[in-house]
């Protein structure tokens, strides 16, 4: 299944090969044109039944957030930097997997028989944090791993609900944005009145940046871009958002701290979600930034909206998102696309 | 002018949501001059020159700080995040109107630590309604402070003098300004507040050889302030730098010769943080030459921002008696 | 060439970020022997292009990028004589209290950067550094003069004075980023002594430390086909780890991370492994901090490689560099560029080894 591969793929920001390849092959029969561009977007072309000349990009970014190697230490042990935004809370004891060769290793911390007072209630910084892969020195760690390297977390994808549960939910790592790419690969098999440029970009996580470029290249009128959002459901206290909930279908984003939605974008949406039948939800406000923060404002402006598959606990090794929400978000999307030259006609 | 700047600064139009504003701007604009509006709503106005001058990009923002629902609780009341750079210490208590015209008022819990500002999550705004079935307002919607314009004196006092007074000086400036050998783009960008984003597509769009942004900067004229050289009533003043970008030389010179050239007061801003349109607009395509007048305030970004009419007046005037004449930028 | 007395030329000559007039003519002396073209552009970058001897209209080419403006000061306010002053890019205001400065007013005068002496201060105020809203600059002059003299808005620089140290090392400020530069002249005397298929863009960019806003502009008019950015990193010195620090004298540093293209990496270090020059890999999780961040994303993209010359202490007036890890930098840049092969672009954007037996892309000319 295409979202457990993915899911299990490695593709730190900067090293997406291995999710690209898995992705060209996924759409390769599907699509008339593709390319790779100069940062490592992949970039197909779908086209129209010719009845529309609207331009339209859809995108979903391949990376995920890791680590990278920046130091071997003589006693064998690793050093790193984050790659992207991860809390520093999630690190400590977490089983990581290192390079190309996805050398196991740990996340190590001290016992809690030898910390003292104090130190329990304080959140160890990831400087002071070190990966161990069980080498006796420096010279049979280098054997094995490089500076450069990235290291993900060793999360296998699972189903968590199974049958007889209202909820199909699953799993695993970098649902953000795995999720929008396998969205992204099963749209290539539709045929929409407009021809469909669909961009699998590179760098989401540090900084918008293949989103950036195929924008450029692609000169949408318009562009959907496919995510994966944090629904926030541990129980509090107060009466507060969750930002979104799972098993409540797809999220639009109206804003978020990187773009505001085209209004008509956001109209259309949910017409059709309402139309349709699909169960639908509205992100908070002012969360979160995604790749529509590039796109919007390349150029002279792109109409943009942000479609969403909610998941809990994105940027930690695993989230949990509900397969119902997923197709959901997918039946959204075509829809709205198919829809989409009459809504943009004003 | 007062007219004019009263109903721009009264207009409801926070970042997202400037059509109000953009109406009552292309109302102002004079018969002959062609309009567009970009794909993200700026409205580009172009006077074109006599001939044998620049390609200039004048922009002015017509959006606004306010507020965003993020949440309607089970008893009707709202929580609220900022659009664009909002203080929270102006909140308690403050009224805000909703594009709907629903008045909210905003409250605070009980507060814990009165040594400290509480966060934005503490306040929530008051609508009157009872729950979510009857709240008139939802998740998304947007709210303005809800201020009237008012004079003081020599000053004006308003919510959205930033950048609702920069709209009316370009729109005297479109008014007063006769013949000008260069091609004008007066340019009235959304979404400054939350990032600069119309000024960067307009920017693009517009490919001007020099740009000017027309906004606000602050002063160092009030109680125990922070410490800057720049006073209400002494001037319109030419930006040096900001907390954003350093304005270009020659359109720094430029301005400034021509204030010294026609007698003009004027003053010299370095503004340590805080940034306009110009720094998006610089940066775009191969780069453009930019600068900024500034129009001096006082309580920026808070409900009551009070301008000196007498350096609302210079600046229309410093821009015409620039635009009028060739332009050397070095 | 004599590489002290030119980084000596380049680091004393002032030129603050929006304010390189004075290093860009000093840059252009140095740059217009070796080039076939030069011009400023409309933002101030100086870009000089020593064109390649590939055949056709399509031309491959490469944008060097090194920035030659500095961090700085600029007066926000005139008071009682004394001046207030603003950063222009990012200082450790540690470092200025008791610095010599150049404050360029209607003339240039020496100043002081000055606070309440220790004497009249409280003993727990001098436990805590100077902020820089409590840091003055005096110029030794009555009130009236100072206020004739200077204004708001004129600019400040650090008092350069070059240190020649010992084993070949030297101290001086703006080693950020006119080592650089340095390399950028290094490089292109060599090139007009050999033979490269390349077009090669020399860029001395304005304003990094503010922005890049140099190289976003250059990038985008050049639209070079790849690019490489010389920068300086930190060198080892006490308080840094070996993560967050590289050796002095042990050669340039080439770049590894989401902001540069592996194949670049892969030449420059196969590069100078042949070479037997010694080099280091620094490996950077996200933004560089360099002109290659803003490059890379110009347009369509560009791909990206990083050179950077190790050095202690930046962002003070004493940066130290070793003068022979300038001169590998300038010797690798230039082997790189000689060897580079018209090819070398179209490799650079073939999918990679992983995907099904490279297998034509839909669409793509096979």
């Amino acid at each position: 299944m295409i979202l457990q591969r993915l899911s299990e793929a490695h593709g730190v920001s900067g090293h997406e090969e291995e999710v690209r390849s898995i992705i060209l092959e996924e759409i390769r029969g599907r699509v008339e044109e593709c390319r790779v561009d100069a940062v490592g977007n992949l970039i197909a072309r779908r086209k129209g039944t010719g009845g529309s000349t609207l331009r339209v990009l859809a995108a979903a970014h391949m990376d995920e957030v890791g680590l990278m190697i920046t130091q071997v230490e003589d006693n064998g042990l690793l050093r790193f930097a984050k790659v992207g935004g991860i809390d520093d809370r999630v690190l400590p004891a977490r089983a990581v997997l290192v390079g190309g060769k996805r050398v196991p290793g740990v996340i190590a911390i001290k016992p809690v028989h030898l910390t003292e007072k104090g130190e329990r209630e304080k959140v160890i910084e990831w400087k002071q944090l070190t990966i161990d892969i069980g080498a006796s020195g420096r010279a049979e760690a280098e054997k094995l791993v490089q500076r450069g390297d990235c290291v993900v977390f060793a999360t296998e994808f699972r189903a968590l609900a199974g049958p007889g549960s209202a909820w199909r939910t699953v799993q695993g790592k970098a649902f953000d944005d795995r999720a929008g790419c396998a969205i992204l690969a099963e749209l290539l098999k539709e045929r929409f009145p407009f021809d469909l440029s669909a961009a699998f970009t590179v760098q989401e996580e540090v900084g918008l940046r293949g989103a950036r470029v195929a924008a450029y290249a692609e000169n949408p009128d318009a562009a959907i871009v496919l995510e994966c959002t944090g629904a926030n459901e541990v129980p509090a206290k107060q009466d507060v958002s969750p930002s979104t909930r799972i098993g409540l279908g797809p999220s639009i984003t109206i804003r978020d701290n990187s773009f505001i939605a085209d209004p008509r974008l956001v109209e259309h949406f949910s017409a059709v979600a309402r139309a349709q039948g699909i169960p639908h939800q509205y992100k908070q406000p002012n969360i979160g930034g995604t790749d529509a923060g590039a796109i919007q404002r390349v150029r002279e402006g792109v109409a943009s909206i942000v479609l969403s598959v909610p998941a809990r606990y994105i940027h930690s090794p695993a989230a949990i998102m509900e397969l119902g929400d997923f197709e959901n978000a997918l039946r959204l999307a075509r829809e709205a696309l198919m829809r989409l030259p009459e809504a943009l006609q004003a | 002018m007062h007219e004019l700047i009263k109903k721009l600064a009264e207009c409801f139009g926070p970042s997202g949501y400037e059509s109000g504003v953009r109406e009552l701007v292309r109302a102002e604009i004079p018969r002959g001059i062609e309009t567009r509006v970009d794909a993200m709503g700026s409205l580009i106005a172009h006077k074109k020159g006599t001939g044998g001058g620049r390609r200039v990009m004048l922009a002015a923002h017509m959006d606004e700080i306010g507020v965003v629902v993020t949440h309607v609780d089970q008893r009707g009341f709202l929580r609220f995040g900022g659009v664009g750079g909002v203080r929270v210490l102006p909140l308690m208590g403050g009224r805000v109107r909703f594009a709907n015209g629903t008045i909210g008022v905003i409250g605070l819990e009980k507060v814990e630590d009165a040594s400290r500002i509480p966060p934005m999550e503490k306040f929530y705004i008051d609508v009157g309604a009872r729950g979510p079935a009857d709240c008139p307002v939802k998740v998304g919607d947007v709210a303005c402070f809800h201020r009237v314009c008012e004079t003081a004196g020599t000053r004006i006092v308003s919510k959205a003098m930033d950048d609702r007074i920069g709209c009316a000086v370009l729109l005297q400036v479109l008014k007063e300004l006769e013949k000008s050998p260069h091609e004008l783009y007066f340019v009235f960008t959304v979404q400054e507040e939350v990032g600069l984003r119309g000024a960067t597509t307009t920017g693009y769009g517009v490919e001007p050889e020099i740009a000017l942004a027309v906004d606000v900067t602050l002063t160092g004229d009030t109680p125990e302030c922070a410490p800057m050289a720049v006073e209400l009533g002494a001037g319109p003043a030419v930006k040096i730098k900001d907390g954003g970008m350093m304005a270009h030389v020659g359109v720094k010179d430029w301005l400034i010769r021509t204030a010294e050239t026609a007698a003009l007061p004027f003053q010299r801003e370095v503004l340590t943080s805080g940034t306009t349109d110009a720094c998006a607009i610089q940066t775009t395509r191969g780069g453009v030459p930019a600068g900024c007048v500034s129009v001096p305030a006082r309580y920026v970004h808070m409900p009551s921002e009070m301008v000196d009419y007498g350096d609302v007046l210079g600046a229309v005037k410093l821009l015409t008696h620039a635009l009028t004449a060739p332009i050397d930028i070095g | 060439m004599e590489t002290a007395s030119l980084v000596k030329e380049l680091t004393e000559a002032r030129g603050p970020s929006g304010y390189e007039a004075e290093v860009r003519a000093v840059v252009r002396k140095r740059f217009e022997q070796y080039a076939d073209e030069i011009r400023v552009d409309p933002m101030g970058n100086l870009v000089a292009l020593r064109k390649g001897s590939q055949a056709g209209d399509t031309r491959v080419s490469l944008m060097l990028a090194g920035h030659m403006d500095e961090i700085a000061l600029m007066v926000i306010q005139v008071e009682k004589g004394f001046l207030r002053v603003t950063q222009i890019g990012g200082f450790d205001a540690r470092v200025l209290f008791g610095q010599e400065v150049v404050v360029h007013g209607t003339r240039e005068l020496p100043g002081l950067v000055v606070s309440v002496p220790p004497h009249f201060t409280d003993p727990s105020e001098r436990e805590k550094p100077v902020p820089l809203e409590k840091l003055f600059i005096d110029v030794g002059l009555p009130p009236e003069e100072v206020k004739a003299a200077v204004r708001v808005g004129d600019v400040v620089t650090l008092r350069g004075r070059w240190t020649p140290l010992a084993g070949g090392y030297a101290a001086s400020k703006s080693m950020d980023d006119r080592a650089a530069v340095a390399v950028l002249v290094l490089c292109l005397e060599e090139l007009s002594r050999r033979r490269h298929d390349w077009d090669v863009y020399a860029v001395a960019t304005v304003q990094e430390e503010v922005g890049s806003v140099g190289a976003v502009s250059g990038a985008f008019s050049i639209r070079p086909t790849i690019a490489v950015a010389v920068d300086v990193t930190f060198g080892m010195q006490p308080g840094l780890s070996p993560a967050e620090a590289v050796k002095m004298d042990a050669g340039p540093c080439i770049a590894l991370g989401p902001n540069f293209h592996p194949l670049i990496h892969d030449r420059l270090a196969a590069t100078a492994k042949a070479m037997e020059l010694p080099f280091q890999v620094e490996a950077i999780a996200g933004a560089s901090g360099t002109d290659a961040w803003p490059i890379q994303v110009s347009r369509e993209g560009v791909p990206c490689g990083l050179l950077s010359i190790p050095v202690r202490s930046m962002h003070t007036p004493v940066e130290t560099v070793c003068l022979r890890d300038v001169e590998r930098t300038a010797k690798l840049l230039t082997e790189f560029i000689c060897r580079l092969e018209p090819g070398f672009a179209a490799a650079l954007a073939t999918p990679d080894a992983l995907s099904a037996a490279a297998a034509p892309l839909p669409g793509s000319p096979s």
